[in-house]
């Protein structure tokens, strides 16, 4: 690490606000020195609670967000904030609004609220994502909130390096509900009918219980009538344990997704929603199932490095080769195929690592 | 391994009792459109909001849009804001609206860039922030 970066690093450790922000920036960029800049970000982290907050655009994410940013610095705690919007596929640029409707915590430098547009490829929001949500927890951030549009394969990966994820529903989705079956309900461990005033939010709530209850086998967690269904309500099993403690044989409960309906414009159900989300981090110590988590997600920021490096030097090698402009040519001419053009460039690369298992055979 | 991707980030930002807002929408799409990152402030924010907007989001470029004729209180306020969060020398400051002739100079001695009155292309404004948005 140079200098420069040196200094970066002791000045975001002490809490600078300007030093964060362009370690991000870094980030973002993936400007030379960034790597090393990340690494050591690592040894600091672990502090913070990630949370991520989806659903479909105009459900109120940000002024949710925003409303949850205010509860919990009432209660002395400091908040990041990582807003993603879409960016242009054809021009790259984004207008990133979210900040707009972050309102509650102007003046307040305790809230850090940056933008980030999904620029890059192959995993490259998710991987960027978490490496600002590791500047933040470095910083000393008590809570962390992810915040993205709950569309594409692209979003849901950014919201997956959240602890907890807590799914946002307008009320009178009807039929929407049904599509988010797919994708959507397995990541969420929260869900959120915001605008509960609205027509039609007793029905949408009615219709995520029916949801929530199918996936789980028809055990009858779902059917609380009170939307109020924490970690183990014990409903299934007959018994009148105290919701969010271990059954009796010691092992917790799993988690069923409790229903939390909030008017983001006023508040209301804010609270039920910070507890809510607090049951869901006490659930993940409990279980152990923080540790499982943490050890996917970097299983999986590993996977992501290694395939974005192995992607570069394949771009450096297609480039020696002459670009793509002559090979897809040709196969436009009817000479030669993807598949044969691909197995060629790849089969330098396999014979070097035929090599190396050769050589490495030899060792005792 | 890094490959720089850095795209240009912009805050269009409107101060204080000022609500027309239809120049600053002009100019965050012509600067989305050009591939810029754009964040937009809404409207009414204080100085201290657009300041802390700038430094968190560490924009290259603070566009502010004033029509209301207080841009001689609000931009110093601004300016030293940023120069609070050392951000003042690398952030390229520019005041778009209507600004009389004679109350330029001091914009600039306070460390605006440019101003934009009435009548500026945006292929000028674009062009303007391309050549000096500041090495990083």
């Amino acid at each position: 690490m140079n200098s420069d970066d040196d200094a970066l690093l002791e000045d975001l450790l002490a809490g600078k606000y300007r030093a964060l922000a362009r370690v991000i920036s870094k980030i973002e960029d993936r400007s030379t020195g960034y790597r090393e800049l990340v690494s050591e970000l690592y040894a600091h982290t672990g502090g913070a609670d990630v949370i991520g907050i989806t659903g479909s655009p105009g459900a109120g994410k940000s002024t949710l967000v925003d409303k949850l940013a205010e509860t919990y610095r009432e209660r002395g705690e400091t908040v990041g904030i990582v807003a993603i919007d879409p960016s242009s596929p054809f021009t790259g640029g984004a207008v990133l609004g979210d900040r707009i409707r972050m309102a509650s915590t102007v003046g307040d430098m305790d809230v850090f609220v940056r933008s980030m547009s999904a620029r890059g490829t192959l995993g490259g929001l998710s991987t960027a994502t978490a490496d600002a949500v590791k500047a933040m927890d470095a910083f000393g951030k008590d809570k962390i909130i992810i915040e993205t549009v709950g569309a594409g394969q692209n979003e849901i990966d950014v919201v997956r390096t959240a602890d907890t994820v807590a799914v946002l529903v307008p009320p009178g989705s009807g039929d929407e509900i049904q599509t988010l079956k797919a994708g959507i309900l397995e990541i969420a461990d929260v869900f959120v009918v915001n605008k509960a005033d609205r027509d039609g939010a007793d029905r949408t709530v009615q219709e995520l219980r029916e949801m929530i209850s199918l996936d789980d086998g028809g055990q009858g967690h779902g059917s609380d009538p009170s939307g109020h269904h924490g970690p183990g309500t014990g409903v299934g099993h007959g018994t009148d344990t105290d919701s969010s403690t271990a059954v009796d044989d010691g092992t917790v409960e799993e988690w069923t997704p409790p229903i939390v309906e909030t008017i983001a414009t006023t508040g209301d159900g804010i609270d039920a929603l910070v507890d809510e989300l607090s049951a869901h981090r006490t659930y993940l110590v409990e279980s152990g199932e923080r540790a499982t988590k943490a050890r996917n997600r970097y299983a999986e920021e590993i996977r992501t490095l290694l395939r974005e490096d192995v992607h570069a030097i394949l771009e450096d090698e297609l480039e020696r080769a002459g670009g793509t402009d002559e090979l897809a040519d040709a196969v436009r001419r009817g000479e030669t195929d993807p598949y044969t053009i691909a197995d060629e460039l790849l089969d330098p690369v396999e014979r070097c690592l035929e090599e190396l298992d050769v050589e490495g055979s030899g060792e005792p | 391994m890094s490959n720089d991707q850095g795209a240009i980030r912009c805050l269009v930002a409107k101060v204080g009792l000022d609500g027309h807002d239809r120049g600053a929408h002009v100019v965050a799409r012509a600067f989305r459109d050009a591939g810029f990152e754009v964040i937009y402030s809404g409207l009414h924010k204080a100085p201290d909001e657009i300041v802390q907007a700038a430094v968190q989001e560490d924009v290259d470029v603070l566009g502010i849009s004033i029509l209301s004729g207080a841009h001689d209180t609000l931009v110093p306020k601004v300016m030293n804001g940023l120069e609070e969060y050392d951000a003042k020398s690398d952030t390229l400051v520019l005041v778009g609206g209507v600004i009389p002739e004679e109350d330029r100079d001091d914009l600039y001695d306070e460390g605006v860039a440019a101003i934009f009155g009435p009548g500026t292309s945006i292929e000028e404004t674009v062009e303007f922030v391309r050549t000096n948005a500041p090495e990083r």
